[in-house]
């Protein structure tokens, strides 16, 4: 019996008060397609490949990143270009194999390779999720990722 | 007026009508949902007459307590009619129009010492204005009729007690429910 | 006042007390959205409109043009009457509630309610008594398990409340000596003679009461998500789905004009006119209903039971004996 009260006369109004003053907390909504959560840097997204800044390509396609790649999604087939230098004719990741591990981008001695911060890379046919080295050279991102100098760091205590 | 022939020919077909078909149902919860409407009929009829409180009890009482009990209790033993033919009462045939005609007459005299005489359409019983509304009828109760309210009160107190002594869960030794 | 006017006025008022409410039952699902959302740091709908005021508009036309599915199993009639007959006493309520003084127009005096009835109030309880058949057949007609034990659960639970729920007024009763609606709100003239300040168990036990009857968290057992899918409402979809809806919220309109004219002076107030006033006593009755489910969490089927007999009737009735004992002191 005093139990009860003492629920009606106090556990009641607190709990009350408690959700009033929830009320008036800014609400933690995402307006999600609107606006989007800032990513962690270290985030592993989509993939892309880096050019130097003359504009050709960094790959040499060494295959390290498919050696690497724990899901075998990397596919690669090399040629050589009139100057002698290599480079991949053929570069492709699917990434409905690919874990987003990120070991290929710790394995590529050029810096050719990284995982962007894009996530919305949705498709409803299965062969569209194959990307190309086309697609990966194009979906670079303006802003440099953080990710390279921490790349970078841990190959030097390596 | 007009109006209120209309309406209590529309309420008094309901009401008959809810009756008769309550009892030609099969089916139990149709027959409750006639009972229903027949009972809705007749509290309109009651506030016709300006009886707006009987027709208010009428329908928090039976119509909103008591028949849904009814319903509860069929719902519960998931009755869907069919059972219901082998365990029909073996009542004769003499025996059942016999019945029948016995009850026949004596509406028919009823309806005949009432309407055919004249004595209500020639000489209307004339009544307070608010008879039948809540002053009236606790006066009536709490003076007039006290004794069979409380008798009334006593008996359903008995049956109220009954009832919770017939659901309460026996103990077994250990003191469990069973 | 001739026939002929009488039945206009009172066709007029039909009118708009009737498309008032339902336009109140749309906006009221907004609210509750709305509301809801900010208790749990959310914002609630705001895409449609502004602030996602015409989402009610949207889920209205998503609900009509969904297929209307009516189960094999079910018993076709009292499957289509079901929705109907638990909408319409959550209507028919306020044919007694007033919401306003008694107007004055071309030298006609209009009074702001359908019908002064002067058992007002009873013809609330016996209306509200009613609507527990809604679900009930809703329940029993979808031959699901699942609408058959939200049925069963209804029916026991209303019941169990209505008793506690008629209780809790005596003493309005017994304190105003009147069953009208129009002179309960008359007698309420200054703040302190509202009923919720003479009788404030009364209301506390009305509140409970009709939270309960009117199936909202945290007594909102028949349609218990986590145990019976959707209970009654399991096997409906479309227009039939959406009348149970409009029914709920509805009721709780009505519930909050009720509880607004027996205990909070229904339209009486300072300076702002009198259906203002009523309108911002629903509108806070009905925010606290709000507030109460995102605050308690859903009771258990026993403890429901347990609740309602043994604490709010035995209340109820000490209510009604001490009030009664103090008014003949």
């Amino acid at each position: 019996m005093f139990d009860f009260v003492k629920t009606v006369l106090i556990a009641f109004p607190k709990g009350f008060y408690t959700t009033f003053k929830h009320l008036f907390k800014k609400p933690v909504t995402f307006q999600y397609p609107k606006e989007k959560m800032p990513m962690a840097p270290r985030y592993r997204g989509l993939h892309y490949l880096e050019n130097y800044e003359d504009g050709s390509e960094r790959c040499v396609c060494c295959g390290l990143c498919a050696a690497a790649c724990p899901a075998d999604a990397i596919y690669m087939e090399p040629a050589e270009n009139e100057k002698g230098e290599r480079y991949s004719e053929v570069y492709e990741i699917n990434l409905l194999r690919c874990i987003y591990c990120g070991f290929c981008e710790e394995a590529c001695p050029e810096e050719a390779i990284f995982l962007g911060h894009e996530y919305e890379f949705s498709n409803d046919s299965r062969d569209s999720f194959i990307y190309t080295k086309d697609q990966m050279l194009a979906n670079r991102p303006t802003k440099e990722k953080p990710f390279k100098k921490i790349i970078r760091k841990v190959r030097r205590i390596f | 007026m007009l109006l209120d022939t209309v309406i209590f020919y529309i309420c008094a077909i309901f009401a008959v009508g809810g009756a008769v078909m309550m009892i030609l149902q099969r089916n139990p919860v149709a027959s409750v949902m006639f009972m229903i409407v027949s009972l809705i009929a007749q509290a309109v009829l009651y506030v016709q007459l300006s009886a707006l409180f009987v027709g208010a009890l009428l329908i928090i009482v039976y119509a909103g307590a008591i028949l849904v009990l009814f319903l509860f209790v069929i719902m519960l033993l998931n009755l869907r009619g069919e059972r219901f033919e082998e365990e029909r009462p073996k009542l004769g045939l003499t025996t059942k129009y016999g019945l029948a005609i016995i009850f026949f007459f004596e509406i028919v005299i009823i309806i005949k010492q009432t309407v055919f005489t004249g004595s209500i359409s020639q000489s209307p019983i004339t009544v307070a204005s608010d008879f039948g509304n809540v002053k009236p009828v606790a006066e009536l109760l709490f003076t007039k009729y006290l004794f069979p309210f409380e008798l009334t009160s006593i008996l359903l107190l008995v049956a109220i007690v009954g009832a919770v002594l017939m659901a309460k869960k026996e103990n077994n030794d250990k003191g469990e429910q069973i | 006042m001739s026939t002929v006017a009488f039945l206009i006025a009172s066709a007029v008022k039909v009118t708009v007390i009737v498309t008032v409410v339902l336009m109140g039952v749309a906006w009221a699902t907004w609210l509750e959205r709305k509301l809801l959302g900010r208790f749990q740091h959310r914002i609630g709908p705001n895409m449609a409109g502004p602030y996602g005021l015409l989402q009610p508009i949207a889920d209205a036309v998503k609900l009509i043009f969904k297929e209307d599915i009516v189960p094999d199993k079910a018993e076709k009639v009292t499957y289509a009457l079901a929705p109907i007959i638990s909408f319409i006493p959550a209507l028919l309520s306020f044919a007694v509630v007033p919401v306003s003084d008694t107007l004055t127009i071309f030298d006609q005096r209009i009074d702001m309610v359908i019908s002064d009835l002067n058992i007002g109030i009873l013809f609330v309880f016996a209306v509200t008594s009613l609507g527990v058949y809604g679900i009930v057949l809703a329940g029993w007609s979808a031959g699901s398990k699942y609408s058959l034990l939200g049925g069963i659960r209804s029916s026991a639970q209303m019941i169990s409340y209505e008793v506690a729920y008629g209780l809790s007024i005596i003493g309005v009763i017994l304190l105003a000596n009147t069953l009208s609606m129009v002179e309960l709100v008359e007698q309420q003239d200054s703040l302190f003679n509202w009923f919720i300040f003479r009788q404030p168990l009364g209301f506390v036990l009305f509140v409970v009461c009709a939270v309960a009857e009117t199936n909202r968290s945290p007594f909102d057992l028949p349609e218990a998500e986590s145990e019976l899918v959707a209970g009654y409402l399991t096997e409906y979809s479309s227009t039939r789905y959406s009348l149970f809806f409009m029914a709920e919220y509805a009721n709780m309109i009505a519930v909050s004009a009720v509880a607004t004219t027996i205990f909070l002076g229904g339209w009486q107030g300072p300076i702002l006119p009198p259906f203002v006033w009523f309108a911002i006593k629903v509108f806070f009755f009905m925010c606290f209903y709000i507030w109460i489910r995102a605050t308690l969490p859903r009771l258990r089927y026993d403890m429901l039971m347990n609740f309602g007999w043994k604490v709010l009737f035995p209340l109820a009735l000490a209510n009604v004996m001490v009030t009664a004992f103090l008014q003949r002191l």
